[in-house]
C-alpha cells in the first residue's frame, strides 16, 4: 500500500489539520514508511479470532444519576481562547 | 541527602534529621544549576513547592504524617495539577495553566504528602521515545549528554539519574516508563491497566495508557505505587480490586521462583553488549534460587505493527479536543471556523503528533478499518493469548527492556521507523494489558542497561520483589553517572 499525496492531503482534512504542498510530499514519505511496517500485521490469518479493544474484560459501570460536579464554570473557561457571558467563541457558522 | 532512597529520606523526616523544606530545597538548588543543561524539567515553581514541604513539616510535627510526607518527587507534565501550567511537551499547551488535579495529583500530593518540586520534559503527547518530540526541547542523558534519555517519560529519568529529584512518575504507553528507566539506570513500573487512574493524565491512547513511578530502586517504586494506585469512579477503566500494599512481598526469597525466556527476546535484533548484561542478570537469578524456562511469545514480532494502527487511531480521537475552541493554543489568524480548526492545530501540533494522527485518521476511515483497525485488534488478542500460555509455566517474564543503550541525539529522528524499533520489547505489555518493570543490569560501552520483567496481571508486588531481591545482590541501581556532584 501506498498513499499519494491527494490522499495524505484528503486524511490531513479529514483530521483538521492544514498541510502545504511541500509538507504534504514530506508526510507522504514517512507515512509510507510507516504503513511498511504496519502491512507485517496482513499476513496473518485471524479469522475467527475476537477483536480485543481492551486489556481488561470489564463493562462500564453504571452510578446513580445524581449531580456530582460542583459548578467551575468560570474556572474551566478562564483558559479558553475567548469567552463572552459563559460562551466559547468561535467564528460565525451560520451566516 | 541527594543519593538517599524514599525509605530513608522517611527515616531521615521523621527523625528530624532533615525537615521537607530544607530537602526541598536543596532539590530545588540542583535543578537551577544542572537543569539548564540537561532540561529535565519544563516548569519549576519554588514558591508553591516550599509552601508544599511547609505543609508536609507541618503534618510531620503534628504527627500525621503518613510514610512519604515531605519527600519531594517530580511529576511527568501529563498530569494536570491545579495552578500548575501542564503542558504535555506540546505548543498546543504551552501556556495552559490546569484548572483541576489528576487522580494521581491529588493522591500524591494531597493525600500522601509528597512534594512536587515541578513538572517535567516529555515526547509530546508522550509520543516518542527519544523525547526529542519535546516543544520545550530534547532532554540530555546524564549518563553522557549528547544521548537520548529515552521517552516519553524522558525528563523524569534524567531528573532522577541527575539526582535533580529522588523520584518522579512516569506513564507508559509503548514503553514509555520502561525504557527511558532502562537508559538511564533507573527502576520503572508500568501497572496493569487500570491500577493507577486515568483522570487527569491527559489521554494519548486510552486503552494502553497507565501512569507509574520510577526511582532510583524498585522499594522506592513500590512505595510510589502505594500512594499512586487505587480505584477511582472518575477513570471508566479504573478497576475496583482491595488496596494493596505493594512492599509486602519485597523480602520474599526468590527460591522455586519460575522465570521465563522468550525465546523472540533473545534472538537477532538486540545489541550484543545490551545482550550480554541480560544474561549475566539472568545468571544472578540462577544464583537466588530461580529455575530458568523456555517460553515464546510467537506474535510478538507483531506487536510493534499492531501498536502503530491502535495508538495512533486512539490518538487522532483523543486528540480531536484540541482545537483552539476551549483550551490550549489557538491560531492567530484564521478566516472560518474550519480554517481556524485547521490552522490551530497545524501549528499547536509537532510533526510526529501530527503523523500519528494522520495514521489514526486513515485506518479509521471508512473502507480501511476493516483491514487496519479491526485486524490490529485481532493481532492485540494473539498477542495477549501468547502472555495467557507463557504463563503457564513461569512466574515472570524476563528479557532486555530495549534493544540498544541510550542512542546519540539525532541519530533516530529522522527515521520515524527506526525511532519506532526501539519499543520492541514493551510494547506487547501494553497491548496485553499487563505490567513491566524495567530495573538497571550492567553497562555497555559505558551506558546502563535496563532488565526487563514482566508479570501476570495485578502481580506488581511479585515484579517488585523480584526486582528487590536482584538489587539486593547487585550494585547496579547505585552507579550514579559523573559530573553531577
Amino acid at each position: 500500500m501506498s498513499l499519494t499525496p491527494e490522499q495524505v492531503k484528503r486524511i490531513a482534512h479529514l483530521a483538521r489539520i492544514e498541510v502545504s504542498e511541500s509538507e504534504a510530499l514530506t508526510t507522504q514519505g514517512h507515512l509510507n514508511g510507516i504503513f511498511e511496517l504496519i502491512e507485517q500485521m496482513q499476513a496473518v490469518d485471524t479469522t475467527g479470532v475476537e477483536p480485543m479493544a481492551h486489556a481488561q474484560d470489564v463493562s462500564q459501570r453504571l452510578r446513580p444519576d445524581a449531580v456530582s460536579e460542583a459548578d467551575r464554570r468560570a474556572a474551566y473557561q478562564a483558559v479558553a481562547p475567548e469567552t463572552e457571558a459563559g460562551l466559547y467563541l468561535v467564528p460565525k457558522v451560520i451566516e | 541527602m541527594i543519593d538517599k532512597t524514599l525509605k530513608q529520606l522517611s527515616q531521615a523526616l521523621a527523625a528530624k534529621e532533615v525537615s521537607s523544606v530544607e530537602l526541598s530545597t536543596l532539590f530545588l538548588d540542583r535543578i537551577e544549576r544542572l537543569n539548564p543543561d540537561i532540561n529535565a524539567f519544563v516548569t519549576v515553581d519554588r514558591e508553591k513547592t516550599l509552601a508544599m514541604a511547609a505543609a508536609a513539616d507541618a503534618r510531620i510535627a503534628a504527627g500525621t504524617a503518613g510514610p512519604l510526607t515531605g519527600i519531594p518527587i517530580a511529576q511527568k507534565d501529563i498530569f494536570c495539577a491545579e495552578g500548575w501550567r501542564t503542558t504535555c511537551g506540546s505548543k498546543m499547551l504551552a501556556d495552559f495553566v490546569a484548572p483541576y488535579d489528576a487522580t494521581v495529583i491529588e493522591k500524591m500530593h494531597r493525600d500522601a504528602g509528597l512534594v512536587s518540586l515541578g513538572k517535567t520534559n516529555m515526547d509530546e503527547f508522550a509520543m516518542g521515545s527519544s523525547n526529542e518530540t519535546s516543544f520545550f526541547g530534547p532532554v540530555k542523558n546524564p549518563w553522557d549528554r549528547t544521548r537520548v534519555p529515552g521517552g516519553s517519560s524522558g525528563g523524569s529519568a534524567a531528573a532522577i539519574a541527575a539526582r535533580l529529584a529522588p523520584a518522579a512518575t512516569g506513564t507508559d504507553t509503548g514503553g514509555s516508563i520502561r525504557q527511558p528507566a532502562a537508559l538511564c539506570n533507573l527502576t520503572g513500573l508500568k501497572p496493569t491497566y487500570g491500577v493507577v487512574s486515568r483522570y487527569g493524565m491527559i489521554a494519548y491512547a486510552s486503552s494502553l495508557d497507565q501512569g507509574g513511578p520510577m526511582g532510583a530502586t524498585a522499594e522506592d517504586c513500590a512505595l510510589l505505587l502505594n500512594t499512586m494506585a487505587g480505584f477511582d469512579a472518575r477513570d471508566s477503566t479504573s478497576l475496583e480490586r482491595p488496596a494493596e500494599d505493594y512492599t509486602r512481598s519485597l523480602e520474599q526469597p526468590l527460591a522455586g521462583l519460575r522465570i521465563g525466556l522468550p525465546k523472540e527476546f533473545f534472538a537477532a535484533g538486540c545489541d550484543a553488549g545490551v545482550m550480554a548484561a541480560v544474561q549475566e542478570a539472568i545468571n544472578e537469578y540462577r544464583r537466588l534460587g530461580a529455575t530458568i524456562v523456555d517460553v515464546s511469545l510467537p506474535n510478538s514480532h507483531l506487536s510493534v505493527p499492531a501498536y502503530y494502527v491502535i495508538a495512533p487511531a486512539e490518538a487522532s480521537s483523543n486528540l480531536s479536543r484540541f482545537d483552539g475552541v476551549r483550551y490550549g493554543y489557538r491560531a492567530p489568524d484564521y478566516g472560518n471556523l474550519d480554517d481556524m480548526y485547521m490552522k490551530t492545530r497545524a501549528q499547536g501540533f509537532g510533526e510526529e503528533v501530527k503523523r500519528r494522527i494522520l495514521i489514526g485518521t486513515y485506518v479509521l476511515s471508512h473502507g480501511y478499518y476493516d483491514a487496519y483497525y479491526l485486524q490490529a485488534q485481532r493481532i492485540r488478542r494473539l498477542i495477549a493469548n501468547d502472555f495467557v500460555d507463557a504463563f503457564k509455566s513461569c512466574d515472570v517474564i524476563l528479557g532486555p527492556t530495549s534493544p540498544t543503550t541510550a542512542f546519540k541525539l539525532g541519530e533516530k529522528s529522522a527515521d520515524p521507523v527506526q525511532m519506532y524499533l526501539s519499543d520492541i520489547y514493551t510494547i506487547a505489555v501494553n497491548l496485553a494489558g499487563l505490567p513491566g518493570m524495567a530495573l538497571p543490569c550492567g553497562f555497555a560501552g559505558g551506558l546502563p542497561v535496563g532488565l526487563q520483567l514482566i508479570g501476570n496481571y495485578f502481580d506488581e508486588a511479585r515484579l517488585l520483589n523480584v526486582a528487590h531481591r536482584y538489587q539486593q545482590a547487585t550494585d547496579w541501581h547505585q552507579r550514579r553517572p559523573q559530573g553531577i556532584e
